[in-house]
Order: structure tokens, then C-alpha cells, then sequence
């Protein structure tokens, strides 16, 4: 009983002590505001930081790993602030965005130096763990300045998961790999995030972190959009007014005749065509050319106007 | 607190290639003048402290130093690759004083050795010139290295600070005022070497105590600054 008692509470212990939590955390550079009042806290599992480029994500990032100072609020993991602490890196692995790493070395050079610097016991023993984690160890003994952008990236997550941290921060982790990399990372964090690690990757492309993540936060324009179960957000994205511009062989008409339908909001003719707000996707793409041919017109081109990252995020901030 | 595999990754950049060719090349110049000078049987009995002092201490010594102690952390920072070390448990001072020790000992092989070897030649014997003038050196290499790593982590933009400091500073500001003597790199080298050498023509103008006083406090003075200053090593951009 009370082996299983110290055992509950040790455990207890670590999940806390991996807990990363911010607190109305706020970045400012001079008038600009990068990163605004976000509070979170994230526990075990994978967590995706989605946004569109500059929205923050690096700069919250480089908070949580002790990089940036917060100009307000606070940054801890594991009860810990991070900035001016090196001890943090016990406890946290990180993955930088920017691709820079001493190419003269060779990846299995590259990751025991790692371990050495994190004075791990066993320190080669411990590198070939992480490269074949990574599935780099063919090709262990080239110089880095010999690798695709995509096995660089291995390269990085191999020495940042060398120590086994509890915590692991990736900037951008997928940038340049191919899809077979790709899937083989998302396996390998998704199966640390099972394993009990805290893992928060940041990415711009949805279907990323729709593949792998528990938990997403939404970050826009350095605000914390949405957050939570990715599902219910996604629900949201899919759920919102979509815009459309149609082109067809009499715009008057067709926008006549869109206008009576339930998928329809409003129509407005311009220059370039008839610009369509549809409350509901699937209907409203699955209406228009039956619409059309009731009509009499011919359709030219259906172009999503607002399918753009940033206005799925836009609507996000305002959902 | 000095580190072997920061040290091993850091001299590893640091004579990589082609660049040991553009290190090697203030020294080729210093030994080039004295063999000309040497072969040409100078008139003046003083050329070789003149010759060896000038531009041994103000130009070979200060560039060398320049070309390393800007590159051992200034490049990494400059390429951001300097997160792969600053991302683990190792204290920012021993970082700082690992890669100090590394541009210190390249630069004695590339500027204290080779002004051993031209006192060599020009005085054409082992004796108290040459190695007057190699321990000089040898102290000018860890001061100004010093200097350099600390500027490295000041600015991002560490090879023009470096050479406005050694142009304005020790070329000029320490000619000018009487004072600035006791905060020159370039003098603390000369007082050792002239203490050694006894040569006038050396134009140091510090006593060895003072000079060897001076040069350890601002070592570890500039060292200590770079070590607090790396520990708020801030990543910017890329929002």
C-alpha cells in the first residue's frame, strides 16, 4: 500500500513538474506587440501552437524555452522560470526553427556531443538511442553539410531528445520533409506524447496538426484565438461562412437565383464576378450548379476566396 | 568549468578548411617583413624591436586575435547554431571561458609563436629578445581575446566593434591620453615583453607589475561580463 502510495506520488511529481503554464504572458519589441496576454497550461500529450506565420508562435516558443524574457506575465515549466535558468534544460528538449547546425560534424559527433553536454552517463549509447528514434542511423556517420534539409531536422530532434526530456518544444519540426519523414516523426511524437512527455510543436499548416495533435492553441496576431480539443475547432473552422467567387455566363442572373437558396447569406455582384457568402460549405457547393442550370447560366470558374489560412484564423479570433 | 567537448566543437570550426589559411596570413606578412628586413642588413640597430613592437603588437596580434575571438562565439551567435550548446544544462560562463581558452590558445599559435620565430630571426638568437617578445605576446593573446568574446555577446555585429576598438582605441585614444595606457591590451604586451627583452625601442610605457595586475582584472573582468551576458542570450524575430 504504501509502495503504491510513493509510487501514485512520484508520478503525480513528474507530470507536474513537466507542466508547462503561462500566465497573461505578454512580449512587446519596442511598439510592437508579438506575443499578447496568453494564458495556457499543457500537460502530457502532444499540443499543436497553430497559426499563420508571425502570429507569435516562435516568440511564445522562445519564451517557454527560455530564450525571451516575458515583458509581463509569467513563463514556468514545472513550477520553474525558464529565462537565465540552464537547469530548465534537464527537463526540456528544443527543436529551433532555423537550420543552423555545425555542419562540419557528422550527426553521430552531433548527438553525443549533445549527451556529453547534458553529462548523460553513457554518452554514445545514449546517441544511438536518439538516432535510431529518428531513423538516422545509416547515415550517422556523414557530415551534417551532407544532408537534405529533412534529415537535418532528424539531426535537431535527435539531439534534442537525446536526454529524454520530459518536455519537448519543436519550432516548425516538419519544415522539409519529405512525406515519408514526415509520417515517421508524427508516429514518433505522437508516441512520446503517449508515453507520458509533454510535447508542443508549432506549425502554419492545419493538416499537421489535425494528424497529430491532442490539443491545439490557436495563436493569432499574438493572441490565444482558440484552444482545446482539436476536433471541436476544427468543427468550427469547417461550420464557418465561407466566401466564393463565381464567374459565370450571367452573373445577374445567377446571383437572382442564389439568393432564394438556405446555403446562401448574401450575394453581391463585382468586377470580377459574383461574390457569394454561403453559411454552409457543403450545400452551397453541392446547389450551385444545380442552381445554375435551373437558372440558364453557364458557370465559368468557382473560386474559395477566403480559404486562406489567415482567414480561418481571422474568423477564429472572432468566433 | 572549461569544457572538452565545447572546446573540441569550437576548434573544430575554428581550423576548418580555408580559414586556417586567413589566420595564418597577418603572420606570414610579419615574418616576410622581417626576412626582408633581416636579408637587407637595416641600417637601424633598432628595427627589430621597432619593426617587431609596431607591427608585431598593433597589427599581427590585434587582427589575429580579431579573426578568432570573433568567430569562436560571434559566428555561432551570428548563425544561431550557438543554441545547440546554450539548449543544454551547461553554465553560460563555462561556454564563455571554454571558448576564451580555445581563441586564446590559436591565437598564441598564430600570433605569440610566430613573433617568437621573427624575434628569432631578426635578433638571430634564442635569447631574452625573442622570448621577451613571445611572453609579451602570449599575454596580449588572452587580453585582446578576451575583449573579442565579450564583444561577441554584446553586439551583432562583432568584427566592426572589434576593429573600431583596436583603430580608435589602442591605435589611437591610448597614443592621446596619458591615462588610457592602463586600459590597453597593446601595453600590458609590450610591459611583459620589455620587462624581458629590456629594449627600449619596445615604447611600453607600464611596468610589469602594473601591466600584469591590469591585464589579469580585465580578463576576467571582460570574461565575466560575456559569461552574464550569454545567460540572457535572447532569440529574437521569426514572430
Amino acid at each position: 500500500m504504501t509502495t503504491t502510495s510513493t509510487s501514485a506520488t512520484t508520478t503525480a511529481a513528474a507530470a507536474a513538474a513537466s507542466l508547462i503554464e503561462l500566465r497573461n504572458a505578454t512580449r512587446w519589441y519596442g511598439n510592437v506587440v508579438a506575443v499578447n496576454d496568453i494564458s495556457m497550461t499543457l500537460g502530457p500529450g502532444v499540443t499543436g501552437l497553430l497559426g499563420p506565420n508571425g502570429a507569435g508562435k516562435s516568440t511564445l516558443l522562445h519564451m517557454m524555452s527560455g530564450f525571451l524574457e516575458p515583458s509581463r506575465g509569467t513563463v514556468t515549466i514545472g513550477g520553474a522560470a525558464p529565462w537565465r535558468n540552464v537547469e530548465v534544460f534537464r527537463t526540456v528538449g528544443l527543436v529551433p526553427e532555423r537550420d543552423s547546425v555545425y555542419a562540419f560534424l557528422t550527426a553521430r559527433e552531433f548527438v553525443t556531443a549533445s549527451a556529453k553536454l547534458h553529462k548523460l552517463p553513457n554518452p554514445r549509447a545514449a546517441a544511438e538511442r536518439a538516432l535510431d528514434m529518428v531513423e538516422l542511423a545509416e547515415a550517422a556517420d556523414r557530415p551534417i553539410e551532407t544532408y537534405s534539409k529533412g534529415m537535418r531536422q532528424r539531426a535537431k530532434v535527435a539531439a534534442a531528445l537525446v536526454h529524454d526530456p520530459r518536455v519537448l518544444l519543436l519550432d516548425e519540426p516538419f519544415n522539409g520533409m519529405d512525406p515519408r519523414q514526415r509520417l515517421h516523426m508524427m508516429d514518433l511524437l505522437s508516441g512520446l506524447g503517449q508515453a507520458g512527455r509533454v510535447i508542443l510543436f508549432s506549425s502554419h499548416i492545419l493538416e499537421e496538426v489535425e494528424r497529430l495533435a491532442d490539443t491545439v492553441q490557436v495563436v493569432v496576431a499574438g493572441r490565444l484565438a482558440a484552444s482545446g480539443d482539436y476536433r471541436s475547432i476544427r468543427r468550427l473552422m469547417t461550420n464557418r461562412p465561407h466566401v466564393f467567387l463565381v464567374r459565370t455566363t450571367d452573373d445577374r442572373a445567377l446571383a437572382r437565383a442564389l439568393i432564394g437558396t438556405q446555403a446562401v447569406q448574401g450575394v453581391s455582384l463585382t468586377p470580377g464576378g459574383v461574390e457569394v457568402h454561403a453559411s454552409d460549405h457543403g450545400s452551397f457547393t453541392r446547389q450551385l450548379a444545380a442552381v445554375s442550370r435551373d437558372a440558364g447560366v453557364g458557370l465559368r470558374e468557382v473560386i474559395p476566396a477566403d480559404e486562406s489560412l489567415e482567414s480561418v484564423f481571422a474568423y477564429l479570433v472572432g468566433a | 568549468m572549461f569544457n572538452p567537448t565545447i572546446a573540441g566543437i569550437t576548434l573544430r570550426a575554428l581550423l576548418g578548411r580555408k580559414r586556417v589559411f586567413l589566420l595564418a596570413l597577418p603572420a606570414a606578412v610579419l615574418l616576410i617583413i622581417t626576412l626582408a628586413l633581416k636579408a637587407d642588413h637595416a641600417a637601424s640597430t633598432s628595427w627589430p624591436a621597432e619593426v617587431l613592437g609596431r607591427v608585431g603588437f598593433s597589427a599581427l596580434l590585434p587582427l589575429t586575435a580579431l579573426i578568432i575571438g570573433t568567430s569562436v562565439l560571434g559566428a555561432e551567435i551570428d548563425d544561431s547554431s550557438i543554441l545547440h550548446l546554450l539548449a543544454t544544462p551547461v553554465r553560460r560562463e563555462s561556454i564563455v571561458l571554454t571558448k576564451a581558452v580555445v581563441a586564446a590558445g590559436v591565437t598564441m599559435l598564430f600570433a605569440a609563436v610566430p613573433e617568437f620565430v621573427a624575434a628569432l630571426i631578426a635578433s638571430g638568437r634564442a635569447g631574452a629578445f625573442a622570448f621577451g617578445l613571445g611572453l609579451g605576446a602570449v599575454l596580449g593573446s588572452i587580453v585582446y581575446t578576451a575583449v573579442f568574446v565579450l564583444i561577441s555577446t554584446v553586439t551583432r555585429h562583432p568584427v566592426a566593434f572589434a576593429l573600431a576598438y583596436v583603430a580608435v582605441w589602442e591605435g589611437v585614444v591610448t597614443n592621446l591620453v596619458s591615462g588610457a595606457k592602463y586600459l590597453s591590451a597593446e601595453q600590458y604586451s609590450l610591459a611583459l615583453a620589455n620587462s624581458v627583452a629590456k629594449d627600449d625601442a619596445l615604447d611600453a610605457h607600464l611596468t610589469v607589475g602594473t601591466a600584469l595586475v591590469l591585464a589579469a582584472i580585465a580578463t576576467v573582468a571582460t570574461l565575466a561580463a560575456a559569461g552574464n551576458r550569454l545567460r540572457s542570450f535572447t532569440l529574437t524575430g521569426d514572430a
